[in-house]
Protein backbone atom coordinates (compact mmCIF):
# COMPACT_ATOMS: atom_id res chain seq x y z
CA UNK A 1 0.00 0.00 0.00
CA UNK A 2 2.80 2.34 1.13
CA UNK A 3 4.87 1.56 -2.33
CA UNK A 4 1.58 2.64 -4.10
CA UNK A 5 0.83 5.51 -2.00
CA UNK A 6 4.27 7.23 -1.57
CA UNK A 7 7.67 6.67 0.02
CA UNK A 8 6.62 7.50 3.84
CA UNK A 9 4.08 7.22 5.83
CA UNK A 10 2.84 10.91 6.10
CA UNK A 11 3.19 11.34 1.88
CA UNK A 12 1.01 8.12 2.14
CA UNK A 13 -1.44 9.46 4.70
CA UNK A 14 -1.98 12.52 2.68
CA UNK A 15 -2.57 11.33 -0.30
CA UNK A 16 -5.13 9.12 1.17
CA UNK A 17 -6.68 12.31 2.82
CA UNK A 18 -6.96 13.96 -0.59
CA UNK A 19 -8.08 10.51 -1.84
CA UNK A 20 -11.01 10.62 1.20
CA UNK A 21 -12.07 14.30 0.05
CA UNK A 22 -12.60 13.20 -3.60
CA UNK A 23 -15.44 11.13 -2.34
CA UNK A 24 -16.53 13.50 0.05
CA UNK A 25 -16.99 15.58 -2.62
CA UNK A 26 -18.27 13.09 -4.93
CA UNK A 27 -20.55 12.20 -3.17
CA UNK A 28 -22.27 15.15 -1.76
CA UNK A 29 -22.52 16.43 -5.89
CA UNK A 30 -24.15 13.21 -6.66
CA UNK A 31 -26.71 14.04 -3.39
CA UNK A 32 -27.00 17.44 -4.72
CA UNK A 33 -28.02 16.72 -8.15
CA UNK A 34 -30.17 13.55 -6.62
CA UNK A 35 -31.86 15.76 -4.47
CA UNK A 36 -32.57 18.69 -7.06
CA UNK A 37 -34.16 15.97 -9.30
CA UNK A 38 -36.30 15.07 -6.79
CA UNK A 39 -36.89 18.52 -5.39
CA UNK A 40 -38.70 19.70 -8.46
CA UNK A 41 -41.64 17.55 -7.93
CA UNK A 42 -41.60 18.45 -4.13
CA UNK A 43 -41.99 21.73 -4.56
CA UNK A 44 -44.96 21.57 -7.34
CA UNK A 45 -46.57 19.01 -4.95
CA UNK A 46 -46.77 21.46 -1.99
CA UNK A 47 -47.45 24.55 -4.72
CA UNK A 48 -50.55 22.39 -5.82
CA UNK A 49 -53.99 23.52 -5.50
CA UNK A 50 -54.92 19.56 -5.35
CA UNK A 51 -55.32 19.10 -1.17
CA UNK A 52 -54.08 15.19 -1.47
CA UNK A 53 -50.81 16.21 -3.53
CA UNK A 54 -50.20 19.24 -1.51
CA UNK A 55 -50.61 17.00 1.64
CA UNK A 56 -48.11 14.61 0.20
CA UNK A 57 -45.60 17.20 -0.45
CA UNK A 58 -45.76 18.69 2.97
CA UNK A 59 -45.50 15.28 4.53
CA UNK A 60 -42.27 14.58 2.52
CA UNK A 61 -40.61 17.81 3.64
CA UNK A 62 -41.75 17.56 7.32
CA UNK A 63 -40.63 14.04 7.45
CA UNK A 64 -37.06 14.20 5.78
CA UNK A 65 -36.34 17.71 8.02
CA UNK A 66 -38.00 16.07 11.49
CA UNK A 67 -35.63 12.83 11.08
CA UNK A 68 -31.84 13.11 12.03
CA UNK A 69 -29.71 12.52 9.05
CA UNK A 70 -28.00 10.17 10.96
CA UNK A 71 -30.78 7.85 11.50
CA UNK A 72 -31.80 8.70 7.76
CA UNK A 73 -28.26 7.05 7.23
CA UNK A 74 -28.88 3.43 9.37
CA UNK A 75 -32.35 3.34 7.23
CA UNK A 76 -30.98 3.69 4.40
CA UNK A 77 -28.22 1.21 5.08
CA UNK A 78 -29.67 -1.28 7.86
CA UNK A 79 -32.93 -1.57 6.82
CA UNK A 80 -33.29 -1.72 2.41
CA UNK A 81 -31.73 -4.71 2.30
CA UNK A 82 -34.47 -5.87 4.80
CA UNK A 83 -36.95 -5.51 2.27
CA UNK A 84 -34.87 -7.11 -1.06
CA UNK A 85 -32.77 -3.76 -1.73
CA UNK A 86 -29.16 -4.65 -1.62
CA UNK A 87 -27.04 -1.52 -2.50
CA UNK A 88 -23.44 -0.59 -2.08
CA UNK A 89 -22.82 1.38 0.64
CA UNK A 90 -21.49 4.13 -1.71
CA UNK A 91 -25.01 4.41 -3.29
CA UNK A 92 -27.20 3.96 -0.34
CA UNK A 93 -24.90 7.27 1.21
CA UNK A 94 -26.01 9.14 -2.22
CA UNK A 95 -29.91 8.11 -1.90
CA UNK A 96 -30.05 9.06 1.83
CA UNK A 97 -28.22 12.01 1.51
CA UNK A 98 -30.37 13.27 -1.88
CA UNK A 99 -33.67 12.59 -0.45
CA UNK A 100 -32.75 14.62 2.50
CA UNK A 101 -31.27 17.45 0.60
CA UNK A 102 -34.19 16.94 -1.22
CA UNK A 103 -36.83 18.31 1.06
CA UNK A 104 -34.56 21.21 2.09
CA UNK A 105 -34.23 22.20 -1.30
CA UNK A 106 -37.92 21.83 -2.19
CA UNK A 107 -38.86 24.62 0.47
CA UNK A 108 -35.72 26.83 -1.07
CA UNK A 109 -37.74 26.13 -4.46
CA UNK A 110 -40.82 27.37 -3.08
CA UNK A 111 -39.42 30.38 -1.20
CA UNK A 112 -38.28 31.37 -4.64
CA UNK A 113 -41.82 30.88 -6.26
CA UNK A 114 -43.70 32.55 -3.52
CA UNK A 115 -42.00 35.91 -3.60
CA UNK A 116 -42.88 36.35 -7.62
CA UNK A 117 -46.13 38.71 -7.41
CA UNK A 118 -49.19 37.16 -8.53
CA UNK A 119 -49.38 39.77 -10.95
CA UNK A 120 -47.29 38.26 -13.76
CA UNK A 121 -49.26 35.07 -13.86
CA UNK A 122 -52.47 37.73 -14.58
CA UNK A 123 -50.20 39.76 -16.65
CA UNK A 124 -48.81 36.63 -18.77
CA UNK A 125 -52.02 35.32 -19.43
CA UNK A 126 -53.50 38.64 -20.62
CA UNK A 127 -49.94 38.33 -22.85
CA UNK A 128 -51.44 35.28 -23.98
CA UNK A 129 -48.76 32.95 -22.40
CA UNK A 130 -50.12 29.36 -22.16
CA UNK A 131 -49.80 27.64 -18.55
CA UNK A 132 -46.61 26.09 -19.92
CA UNK A 133 -45.46 28.85 -21.21
CA UNK A 134 -45.52 31.31 -18.41
CA UNK A 135 -43.62 27.95 -16.35
CA UNK A 136 -41.13 28.19 -18.60
CA UNK A 137 -40.31 31.65 -19.30
CA UNK A 138 -42.00 33.78 -16.49
CA UNK A 139 -42.16 32.18 -13.30
CA UNK A 140 -39.03 29.07 -13.70
CA UNK A 141 -36.08 31.61 -14.66
CA UNK A 142 -36.86 33.72 -11.89
CA UNK A 143 -37.79 30.88 -9.05
CA UNK A 144 -34.62 29.33 -9.84
CA UNK A 145 -32.47 32.62 -9.45
CA UNK A 146 -33.91 33.83 -6.32
CA UNK A 147 -33.01 30.63 -4.63
CA UNK A 148 -29.84 30.15 -6.09
CA UNK A 149 -28.22 31.61 -3.19
CA UNK A 150 -29.88 29.52 -0.77
CA UNK A 151 -28.71 25.76 -2.68
CA UNK A 152 -25.07 27.16 -2.24
CA UNK A 153 -26.06 27.07 1.21
CA UNK A 154 -27.63 23.51 1.05
CA UNK A 155 -24.53 22.08 -0.75
CA UNK A 156 -22.27 23.83 2.17
CA UNK A 157 -24.76 21.58 4.57
CA UNK A 158 -24.40 18.72 2.69
CA UNK A 159 -20.90 18.56 2.40
CA UNK A 160 -20.56 18.82 6.32
CA UNK A 161 -23.52 16.44 6.53
CA UNK A 162 -21.56 14.00 4.86
CA UNK A 163 -19.34 13.22 6.84
CA UNK A 164 -21.91 10.92 8.91
CA UNK A 165 -21.48 8.59 5.89
CA UNK A 166 -18.23 7.51 7.35
CA UNK A 167 -20.56 5.60 9.99
CA UNK A 168 -21.82 3.52 7.24
CA UNK A 169 -18.67 2.48 5.61
CA UNK A 170 -17.84 4.69 3.21
CA UNK A 171 -14.42 5.80 3.04
CA UNK A 172 -14.80 9.69 2.52
CA UNK A 173 -12.88 12.15 4.06
CA UNK A 174 -14.17 11.83 7.83
CA UNK A 175 -13.74 7.88 7.93
CA UNK A 176 -10.19 8.18 5.99
CA UNK A 177 -8.70 10.57 8.46
CA UNK A 178 -10.48 8.08 11.52
CA UNK A 179 -8.17 5.23 9.85
CA UNK A 180 -5.10 7.25 9.73
CA UNK A 181 -5.83 8.13 13.46
CA UNK A 182 -6.16 4.69 14.33
CA UNK A 183 -2.94 3.82 12.29
CA UNK A 184 -0.51 6.62 13.72
CA UNK A 185 -1.68 8.23 17.05
CA UNK A 186 -2.06 11.64 15.94
CA UNK A 187 -5.43 12.81 16.27
CA UNK A 188 -4.89 16.40 16.44
CA UNK A 189 -2.53 16.75 13.32
CA UNK A 190 -4.85 14.37 10.95
CA UNK A 191 -8.22 15.42 12.41
CA UNK A 192 -7.44 19.10 11.88
CA UNK A 193 -6.01 18.30 8.97
CA UNK A 194 -9.54 16.57 7.71
CA UNK A 195 -11.12 19.86 9.25
CA UNK A 196 -9.02 22.42 7.20
CA UNK A 197 -10.28 20.41 3.82
CA UNK A 198 -13.40 20.73 5.04
CA UNK A 199 -13.00 24.67 5.71
CA UNK A 200 -11.16 25.05 2.10
CA UNK A 201 -14.20 23.62 0.10
CA UNK A 202 -16.92 25.32 1.80
CA UNK A 203 -14.86 28.26 1.69
CA UNK A 204 -14.69 28.19 -2.21
CA UNK A 205 -18.32 27.35 -2.78
CA UNK A 206 -19.07 30.22 -0.36
CA UNK A 207 -16.95 32.55 -2.64
CA UNK A 208 -18.52 30.94 -5.34
CA UNK A 209 -21.82 31.52 -4.17
CA UNK A 210 -21.13 35.21 -4.01
CA UNK A 211 -19.36 35.66 -7.45
CA UNK A 212 -22.69 34.08 -8.26
CA UNK A 213 -25.30 35.90 -7.11
CA UNK A 214 -23.08 38.79 -8.54
CA UNK A 215 -23.62 37.41 -12.08
CA UNK A 216 -27.41 36.48 -11.96
CA UNK A 217 -28.08 39.72 -10.16
CA UNK A 218 -27.31 41.90 -12.97
CA UNK A 219 -30.24 41.17 -14.82
CA UNK A 220 -32.21 41.94 -11.54
CA UNK A 221 -33.85 45.56 -11.05
CA UNK A 222 -31.59 47.48 -8.54
CA UNK A 223 -33.31 50.60 -8.79
CA UNK A 224 -34.39 51.93 -5.47
CA UNK A 225 -38.14 52.84 -5.08
CA UNK B 1 -41.58 -8.81 7.17
CA UNK B 2 -44.19 -8.57 10.53
CA UNK B 3 -43.98 -5.82 12.87
CA UNK B 4 -43.94 -6.85 16.26
CA UNK B 5 -44.56 -4.62 18.66
CA UNK B 6 -43.64 -6.51 21.66
CA UNK B 7 -40.00 -5.94 20.80
CA UNK B 8 -40.65 -2.44 21.63
CA UNK B 9 -42.25 -3.31 24.48
CA UNK B 10 -39.89 -5.18 25.89
CA UNK B 11 -36.95 -2.54 25.40
CA UNK B 12 -39.11 -0.02 26.20
CA UNK B 13 -36.66 0.89 29.54
CA UNK B 14 -33.60 1.27 27.28
CA UNK B 15 -35.72 3.53 24.61
CA UNK B 16 -37.48 5.53 27.50
CA UNK B 17 -33.66 6.49 29.19
CA UNK B 18 -32.01 7.07 25.76
CA UNK B 19 -34.92 9.47 25.01
CA UNK B 20 -34.58 11.20 28.57
CA UNK B 21 -30.77 11.47 28.20
CA UNK B 22 -31.52 12.77 24.26
CA UNK B 23 -33.77 15.72 25.81
CA UNK B 24 -31.63 16.41 28.72
CA UNK B 25 -28.54 16.69 26.25
CA UNK B 26 -30.87 18.92 23.81
CA UNK B 27 -31.40 21.32 26.41
CA UNK B 28 -27.68 21.10 28.42
CA UNK B 29 -26.53 21.76 24.71
CA UNK B 30 -28.82 24.43 23.64
CA UNK B 31 -28.17 26.32 27.16
CA UNK B 32 -24.08 26.10 26.45
CA UNK B 33 -24.64 26.63 22.68
CA UNK B 34 -27.02 29.70 23.80
CA UNK B 35 -24.55 31.18 26.07
CA UNK B 36 -21.42 30.96 24.46
CA UNK B 37 -23.37 32.60 21.13
CA UNK B 38 -24.36 35.42 23.23
CA UNK B 39 -20.78 36.26 24.17
CA UNK B 40 -19.37 35.78 20.61
CA UNK B 41 -22.61 38.02 19.34
CA UNK B 42 -21.92 40.65 21.39
CA UNK B 43 -18.13 41.04 20.76
CA UNK B 44 -18.59 40.17 16.65
CA UNK B 45 -21.30 43.50 17.21
CA UNK B 46 -19.83 45.77 20.14
CA UNK B 47 -16.34 44.29 20.24
CA UNK B 48 -12.69 46.05 19.43
CA UNK B 49 -11.84 45.34 15.88
CA UNK B 50 -8.94 42.49 16.48
CA UNK B 51 -11.01 41.14 19.07
CA UNK B 52 -13.73 40.59 16.44
CA UNK B 53 -11.52 38.90 13.74
CA UNK B 54 -10.44 36.29 16.36
CA UNK B 55 -14.52 35.87 17.13
CA UNK B 56 -15.07 35.83 13.36
CA UNK B 57 -12.57 33.29 12.94
CA UNK B 58 -13.73 30.99 14.99
CA UNK B 59 -17.54 31.18 13.71
CA UNK B 60 -16.36 30.02 10.33
CA UNK B 61 -14.48 27.00 12.04
CA UNK B 62 -17.31 25.97 13.87
CA UNK B 63 -19.70 26.35 10.26
CA UNK B 64 -17.79 25.63 8.15
CA UNK B 65 -16.48 21.60 9.37
CA UNK B 66 -18.80 19.02 10.04
CA UNK B 67 -19.16 18.45 14.05
CA UNK B 68 -18.91 14.66 13.93
CA UNK B 69 -14.76 16.25 13.03
CA UNK B 70 -15.20 18.87 15.89
CA UNK B 71 -16.12 16.17 18.13
CA UNK B 72 -13.52 13.71 17.13
CA UNK B 73 -10.95 16.61 17.73
CA UNK B 74 -12.24 17.23 21.42
CA UNK B 75 -12.65 13.47 22.38
CA UNK B 76 -9.56 12.18 20.83
CA UNK B 77 -7.28 15.11 20.58
CA UNK B 78 -8.05 16.56 23.59
CA UNK B 79 -6.24 14.17 25.46
CA UNK B 80 -3.32 15.19 23.57
CA UNK B 81 -3.09 18.63 25.25
CA UNK B 82 -4.10 17.60 28.78
CA UNK B 83 -7.74 17.91 27.97
CA UNK B 84 -9.03 14.31 28.69
CA UNK B 85 -13.28 14.48 28.93
CA UNK B 86 -15.28 11.73 28.83
CA UNK B 87 -17.94 11.41 26.16
CA UNK B 88 -20.74 12.71 27.50
CA UNK B 89 -18.45 16.04 28.87
CA UNK B 90 -16.82 15.96 25.34
CA UNK B 91 -20.61 15.63 23.32
CA UNK B 92 -21.77 18.55 25.75
CA UNK B 93 -19.21 20.85 24.91
CA UNK B 94 -18.67 19.92 21.49
CA UNK B 95 -22.00 20.41 20.89
CA UNK B 96 -22.45 24.07 22.38
CA UNK B 97 -19.23 25.20 20.56
CA UNK B 98 -21.17 24.17 17.50
CA UNK B 99 -24.13 25.63 18.12
CA UNK B 100 -22.63 28.85 20.25
CA UNK B 101 -21.12 29.47 16.59
CA UNK B 102 -24.74 29.69 14.84
CA UNK B 103 -26.03 31.25 17.86
CA UNK B 104 -23.21 33.93 17.67
CA UNK B 105 -24.66 34.67 14.18
CA UNK B 106 -28.16 35.08 15.10
CA UNK B 107 -26.92 37.54 17.89
CA UNK B 108 -24.91 39.76 15.38
CA UNK B 109 -28.18 39.76 13.04
CA UNK B 110 -30.26 41.00 15.42
CA UNK B 111 -27.98 43.06 17.09
CA UNK B 112 -27.15 45.19 14.30
CA UNK B 113 -30.64 44.86 13.10
CA UNK B 114 -31.42 47.82 16.09
CA UNK B 115 -30.56 50.96 14.14
CA UNK B 116 -27.66 52.62 16.07
CA UNK B 117 -30.07 56.09 16.35
CA UNK B 118 -31.59 54.58 18.82
CA UNK B 119 -28.63 53.84 20.64
CA UNK B 120 -27.45 57.37 20.15
CA UNK B 121 -31.10 58.71 21.61
CA UNK B 122 -30.81 56.45 24.57
CA UNK B 123 -27.09 57.86 25.53
CA UNK B 124 -28.16 61.62 25.06
CA UNK B 125 -31.27 60.34 27.39
CA UNK B 126 -28.65 59.89 30.19
CA UNK B 127 -28.37 55.97 29.65
CA UNK B 128 -25.24 54.52 30.23
CA UNK B 129 -24.10 51.98 27.00
CA UNK B 130 -24.42 49.26 29.17
CA UNK B 131 -28.33 49.89 30.30
CA UNK B 132 -29.55 51.01 26.46
CA UNK B 133 -28.28 47.81 25.23
CA UNK B 134 -30.25 45.92 28.56
CA UNK B 135 -33.17 48.02 28.38
CA UNK B 136 -33.60 49.33 24.69
CA UNK B 137 -31.58 46.93 21.78
CA UNK B 138 -31.81 44.00 23.59
CA UNK B 139 -35.36 43.21 24.39
CA UNK B 140 -36.18 44.22 20.68
CA UNK B 141 -33.08 42.07 19.18
CA UNK B 142 -34.12 39.11 20.79
CA UNK B 143 -38.02 39.35 19.46
CA UNK B 144 -35.90 39.01 15.94
CA UNK B 145 -33.79 36.70 17.25
CA UNK B 146 -36.48 34.22 18.13
CA UNK B 147 -37.65 32.61 14.19
CA UNK B 148 -33.77 31.54 13.53
CA UNK B 149 -33.57 30.87 17.33
CA UNK B 150 -36.80 28.09 16.97
CA UNK B 151 -34.63 26.93 13.44
CA UNK B 152 -31.33 26.13 15.42
CA UNK B 153 -32.99 24.78 18.28
CA UNK B 154 -34.53 22.30 16.12
CA UNK B 155 -31.17 21.61 14.77
CA UNK B 156 -29.35 21.17 17.55
CA UNK B 157 -31.95 18.49 18.92
CA UNK B 158 -31.40 16.09 15.40
CA UNK B 159 -27.90 16.63 16.11
CA UNK B 160 -27.84 15.03 19.40
CA UNK B 161 -28.06 11.98 17.02
CA UNK B 162 -24.56 12.72 15.70
CA UNK B 163 -23.23 11.96 19.84
CA UNK B 164 -24.35 8.15 19.84
CA UNK B 165 -20.96 7.84 17.61
CA UNK B 166 -19.05 9.00 20.82
CA UNK B 167 -21.02 6.06 22.22
CA UNK B 168 -23.03 8.73 24.61
CA UNK B 169 -26.19 5.80 25.57
CA UNK B 170 -29.17 8.34 23.99
CA UNK B 171 -31.58 7.60 22.08
CA UNK B 172 -30.03 6.90 19.05
CA UNK B 173 -27.41 4.96 20.16
CA UNK B 174 -29.99 3.04 22.55
CA UNK B 175 -32.07 1.61 19.30
CA UNK B 176 -28.27 0.66 17.05
CA UNK B 177 -27.40 -1.56 20.62
CA UNK B 178 -31.18 -3.01 20.30
CA UNK B 179 -30.67 -3.93 16.46
CA UNK B 180 -27.52 -5.53 17.53
CA UNK B 181 -29.03 -7.73 20.25
CA UNK B 182 -32.39 -8.67 18.19
CA UNK B 183 -31.28 -8.48 14.37
CA UNK B 184 -34.38 -6.69 14.21
CA UNK B 185 -34.40 -3.85 12.07
CA UNK B 186 -37.39 -2.75 11.20
CA UNK B 187 -39.32 -1.99 14.06
CA UNK B 188 -36.50 0.12 16.15
CA UNK B 189 -35.32 2.01 12.94
CA UNK B 190 -38.89 2.73 12.41
CA UNK B 191 -39.62 3.52 16.07
CA UNK B 192 -36.76 5.91 15.90
CA UNK B 193 -37.48 7.79 13.01
CA UNK B 194 -40.95 8.23 14.04
CA UNK B 195 -39.95 9.23 17.25
CA UNK B 196 -37.44 12.06 16.75
CA UNK B 197 -40.25 13.20 13.91
CA UNK B 198 -42.74 13.82 16.54
CA UNK B 199 -40.19 15.31 18.98
CA UNK B 200 -39.10 17.84 16.42
CA UNK B 201 -42.20 18.63 15.24
CA UNK B 202 -43.76 19.44 19.10
CA UNK B 203 -40.56 21.57 19.14
CA UNK B 204 -41.33 22.99 16.56
CA UNK B 205 -44.78 23.58 16.90
CA UNK B 206 -44.01 24.83 20.86
CA UNK B 207 -41.30 27.01 19.25
CA UNK B 208 -43.47 28.79 16.60
CA UNK B 209 -46.33 29.28 19.13
CA UNK B 210 -44.18 30.80 21.60
CA UNK B 211 -42.46 33.09 18.18
CA UNK B 212 -46.15 34.20 17.68
CA UNK B 213 -47.16 34.80 21.21
CA UNK B 214 -43.82 37.18 21.95
CA UNK B 215 -44.10 39.15 18.79
CA UNK B 216 -47.75 39.88 18.97
CA UNK B 217 -46.77 43.62 19.66
CA UNK B 218 -45.12 43.57 16.47
CA UNK B 219 -47.72 42.68 13.91
CA UNK B 220 -49.68 45.62 12.76
CA UNK B 221 -53.49 45.52 12.66
CA UNK B 222 -54.72 45.14 8.92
Amino acid sequence: MNEFLGTTPAIASVRLLLLGAGMTVAVSIAAIALGFAIAAPVCAARLSANRGVHFLGSLYVSFFRGVPLLVQLLIAYYLLPVIGLELPSFIAAVLALGVCTAAYQAENLRGGFLIIPAGQRAAASAFGYGRLQTWRHILLPQALRASAPAVVNEMIAILKASSLISVVGVADLTRISQNIVARNMQPILWYSAAAAIYLAINLVLATAARAAEHRLGRGMATVAL
Amino acid sequence: MSFDLSLLQQYAPDLLSGLRLTIEIWIVGALIAFIVGAALGLLLTFGPPRLRTVVRCYVEFFRGTPLLVQLFLLYYGGPRIGLTLNAMTAGLIGLGLYGGAYFAEIFRAGLSSIPTGQLEAARSFGYTRRDALRHIVLPQALVLMLPPSVNLLVIILKDTAVLSILTIPELTFQVTGMTLETFAFVEPYAALAIGYWLLVELAARLGHAAEHHLSRHMVRAA
